[in-house]
């Protein structure tokens, strides 16, 4: 069974508590369409188990298939190195239809953030490394799509929803 | 996504290679086509390190999101100075309008007519189903299979084996012929 070989850090986007007895790890390209349905399904089960999970973002941008991946993530991590990750991620899922330079621009702006910092950071490939390295910890941990999901290290290998996915982490809270 | 139009098929029982031919052994040559119009035989490439990718069908669901990855990781196999090849059944027309459609950057060979000759010789050949298994094999510069894999027809098995191997390959010394 494929496992997370890249530990979760205090490198790592990471929403939930820090005692949480459940870690999920996603990666995820802005972009993905399933990657869009998982979104939802986080959330529920964010809510189902509060206190209990972890859950951790990494990137896995697949560029050549979706041209706004990069663009997207690289918004996220200029975002979160300000601190407001989360806020730039949840917004890009939810307008995932209108992903481009307007959304990444607005998405800046709304938070106060500066555009032209995150153009710069954009043009200058800023946050890459971060990226590329999500990206390649997660082809060598097995991953052979998006979203790919880790429970507690192990690749969850079923249709990432609420139900089957709770299950799971319901059988990892228990162990 | 781990989703799938194909199931896994009892093999029949016939002359072709059952299994997937193993480290050590001297990769079979072919000449397939790469394009309409042009071909591309396997000794062309040594040299270097050869990744073979043997996959079912051009646009079902799986192989599609398999190749995506792999042309995705094309700057890495190219670290290693490794060449990717897509094998399928399809036609070379076929081949053109699913690596257009998919923005693929490395080539996709024909194993069109005989249908599946190749595939056959390397163990990756579904005689059940028709098409070529879901089947990985890595060939260094000189020739030689230093790994291969066969996944499961519905299972994507990403890039973590390829690159196991080509990090193998780089780190240590030539694998023994065992049979030609």
């Amino acid at each position: 069974m494929a496992t997370l070989k890249v530990p979760v850090s205090a490198n790592d986007h990471r929403q939930g508590s820090a005692h949480a007895k459940v870690t999920l790890v996603e990666f995820g390209d802005y972009e993905c369409p399933y990657c869009g349905l998982a979104y939802w399904v986080v959330k529920n089960l964010q809510q189902r188990f509060r206190n209990d999970l972890l859950f951790v973002f990494r990137n896995f941008p697949l560029t050549t298939a979706h041209p706004h991946a990069m663009g997207a993530a690289v918004t996220a991590e200029y975002a979160g190195s300000r601190g407001l990750f989360w806020e730039a991620h949840d917004e890009l899922y939810e307008n995932q239809d209108r992903l481009g330079m307007p959304l990444f621009r607005a998405i800046a702006l709304k938070h106060g953030l500066s555009s032209e910092e995150l153009y710069v950071a954009l043009q200058e490939g800023t946050y890459l490394a971060k990226i590329k390295s999500d990206f390649n910890g997660g082809v060598r941990s097995g991953v052979n799509g998006t979203p790919a999901f880790y429970i507690d290290g192990l690749r969850y290998d079923g249709v990432p929803e609420f139900a089957e996915m709770s299950q799971m982490i319901e059988r990892s809270l228990v162990s | 996504m781990n989703t799938s139009e194909f199931g896994d098929a009892e093999e029949t029982k016939d002359d072709l290679v059952q299994e997937p031919l193993p480290a050590g052994t001297v990769a079979p040559d072919f000449l397939l086509y790469a394009t309409p119009d042009q071909q591309l035989s396997l000794r062309e490439l040594k040299g270097n390190p050869v990744i073979l990718t043997f996959y079912p069908a051009d646009w079902s669901s799986v192989c599609g999101d398999q190749l995506t990855l792999y042309n995705q990781l094309l700057p890495t196999f190219r670290e290693y100075g490794a060449t990717l090849l897509g094998i399928s059944v399809d036609s070379a027309w076929c081949h053109q309008a699913f690596a257009k459609d998919r923005n693929f950057h490395f080539s996709l060979l024909a194993d069109f007519e005989p249908k599946g000759a190749v595939a056959r010789r390397y163990g990756a050949y579904d005689s059940h189903l028709g098409v070529c298994k879901r089947a990985l094999f890595v060939i260094d510069k000189k020739g030689l299979i230093t790994w291969s894999y066969i996944s499961p027809m519905a299972i994507n098995p990403g890039a973590d084996g390829i690159l196991d191997a080509l990090d193998a390959l780089a780190n240590a010394p030539q694998c023994t012929p065992t049979k030609n």
